[in-house]
């Protein structure tokens, strides 16, 4: 394996300055940046290959079909899905949930029925489950979290309770975007199964970070984005146990998804070109393939530990700062830590930040009500990736310093 | 600190921020209307107590960054005892500034927001106590949300 200073030499975008400083890159909950390979795969792709797949009989339809089939075997492979067929091209996690939500719901939800989610999750794994509560006459439940900056993370013991027979579908997070919590997946699908409930995994946060294996961890269905794990933006996939996929209605329709159209009506392919009406966006599933590649040459489980490590590192330092609140776990978390000053708000911290080239997020993070449930109203986050360095936590710990001295005097 | 930093934390944008006038609820208020700014959670509402055509006291409350709070801080110190046209006059003008950088001919605050215009991102933050103050003049009872705002 490179060492992690040979990393950032993969990364073109990661030299440059920003505001006269050099760029330290830690907004990488929100996107990755893209190692060469990747950007190189999509141009060979558009320079050599561009072509549309599984209609054409000539040479680069074959080829462009070929390699993005190519890509569905490499991502199969990558989260160690039994079957290539398992694996849905979308635009990422958000589309990917959604047509979980539509799909599934539509077939499985009545009223009565209860859908389980939990209160740390992304708005993308939380407004579509009200949506499909709503126009089935479900409920929608949330499994609370635990302390006053959620450093508990969910409330299993709530669990037990919450877990009835009438509870149809379980959508949780793996890794919080906002907290860094990492919710236990295998054992969560575990206790959802024995109640005959399905699950959904909200991976995004997890997917580029650590080791993913969908059939240990045993859930029904997984969700992610290209554009979080090194891969291109607009390419996500949502995993599917072949056996339930097969029961579904398509949620979109149109060329590539059917077998015999007539008049009257038409008949569906099996998944995946079921779930891929239209022409796929094929340039950037071939670009995720690549994605996955790069990840496991560096070893997953080295870059689980990485960003880990320099999270809890932040997550210490940053503690040290006077009257700030730091969310999440206290120990072991995800590859980012997020924190928030009662008088200076995240938005005036992150103009700050900026101008001494870090790059942070700041708002509610796609997380409105779990900040209304801590008492905030936005928070700063620093999320980190392959690429960042204990040097780099310094530097955004001396440019909050430097923040708080601006606006406390 | 950069130049384009000192312009857009200006003394007078501190100030207000840190000790923001006419914050809270007015007990006296005959017109409330809320805003809010979706993409980054800020919020603010403006109470007015409207004498006839003319703004007799006001108010404000909410969350944001100093930029939002001071200049919805400023804003009630500017509109006390203003018209409705003299209100939308005076947005007309603060909106110039914050979109241009244009400092105003007469001596006056709400030039002290010239710098959020090299911070287009921010132009959001600067307006979103204007926006509220003007639709309660209108007594539109729906909340502002900056999304559906050009600026």
């Amino acid at each position: 394996m490179p060492t992690w200073n040979d990393i950032r030499a993969d990364f073109p975008i990661l030299h440059q300055q920003v505001n006269g400083h050099p760029l330290v890159y830690l907004d990488n909950g929100a996107t990755t940046q893209k190692p060469r390979a990747v950007i190189d795969a999509l141009v060979k792709y558009y320079e050599r290959d561009n072509s549309n797949v599984h209609r054409g009989l000539h040479a680069l339809s074959m080829r462009a079909t070929d390699a993005y089939e190519g890509a569905r075997t490499r991502v199969a492979k990558f989260i160690n899905a039994a079957d290539p067929a398992e694996i849905i091209f979308t635009r990422g996690t958000t589309e990917s949930i959604n047509v979980v939500a539509r799909s599934w719901a539509h077939a499985h939800l009545r009223p009565g029925d209860v859908v389980l989610t939990t209160e740390m999750e992304h708005h993308s794994n939380l407004v579509p489950w009200q949506q499909a509560a709503k126009a089935s006459g479900a409920t929608l439940k949330y499994v609370p979290i635990v302390g006053t900056n959620a450093e508990g993370g969910l409330d299993l013991a709530a669990l037990d309770t919450l877990l009835t027979p009438q509870v149809k579908l379980f959508a949780f997070t793996h890794i919080s975007n906002t907290l860094g919590t990492i919710n236990p997946a295998a054992e969560l699908c575990r206790r959802a199964r024995a109640v005959g409930a399905v699950t959904v995994i909200d991976a995004a946060q997890s997917i580029g970070h650590q080791p993913l294996d969908v059939q240990a961890i045993g859930c029904d269905f997984l969700a992610f984005s290209g554009h979080k794990m090194a891969g291109p933006t607009g390419i996500g996939v949502l995993y599917g146990r072949r056996a339930l996929l097969d029961t579904l209605a398509p949620d979109e329709t149109g060329g590539g998804m059917v077998v015999n159209v007539t008049y009257a009506g038409a008949t569906w392919k099996p998944a995946p070109e079921r779930f891929e009406a239209g022409t796929p966006n094929v340039a950037d599933a071939i670009g995720l393939g690549v994605a996955c590649d790069y990840l496991d040459s560096l070893d997953r489980v080295a870059i689980e530990k990485h960003d880990g490590d320099l999270a809890r590192l932040a997550y210490e330092k940053l503690s040290t700062l006077p009257n700030i609140r730091v969310l999440g776990p206290t120990g072991a978390r995800g590859g980012l830590v997020s924190f928030a000053f009662p008088d200076v708000h995240a938005h005036d911290v992150v103009t700050f930040a900026d101008e001494d080239g870090v790059a942070l997020r700041g708002g509610h993070h796609c997380n409105q009500p779990l900040m209304r449930k801590l008492g905030l109203t936005s928070t700063t986050r620093a999320s980190f990736y392959v690429y960042n360095t204990a040097e780099e936590i310094d530097i955004l710990v001396a440019s909050m310093r430097r923040t708080l001295k601006f606006f406390r005097g | 600190m950069s130049a384009d930093l000192t312009e857009l934390y200006q003394q007078v944008i501190l100030d207000h921020n840190r000790r923001p006038r006419n914050r809270g609820k007015l007990p006296t208020a005959n017109r409330v209307a809320h805003g809010d700014n979706p993409s980054c959670g800020d919020q603010c509402s403006v109470y007015l107590q409207l004498d006839g055509d003319r703004i007799k006291d006001l108010s404000f409350d909410g969350s944001g960054c100093a930029i939002s709070q001071a200049s919805a801080s400023l804003m009630t110190t500017q509109l006390k005892g203003k018209t409705a046209a003299e209100a939308q006059a005076l947005y007309d003008k603060f909106h110039e500034i914050v979109t241009t950088g244009k400092e105003p001919d007469e001596i006056s605050d709400i030039a002290a927001f010239a710098g959020v215009h090299t911070f287009p991102a921010r132009i959001k933050c600067a307006t979103l106590g204007w926006h509220a103050a003007l639709n309660a003049l209108k007594s539109d009872p729906t909340t502002v949300t900056t999304e559906s705002h050009n600026d």
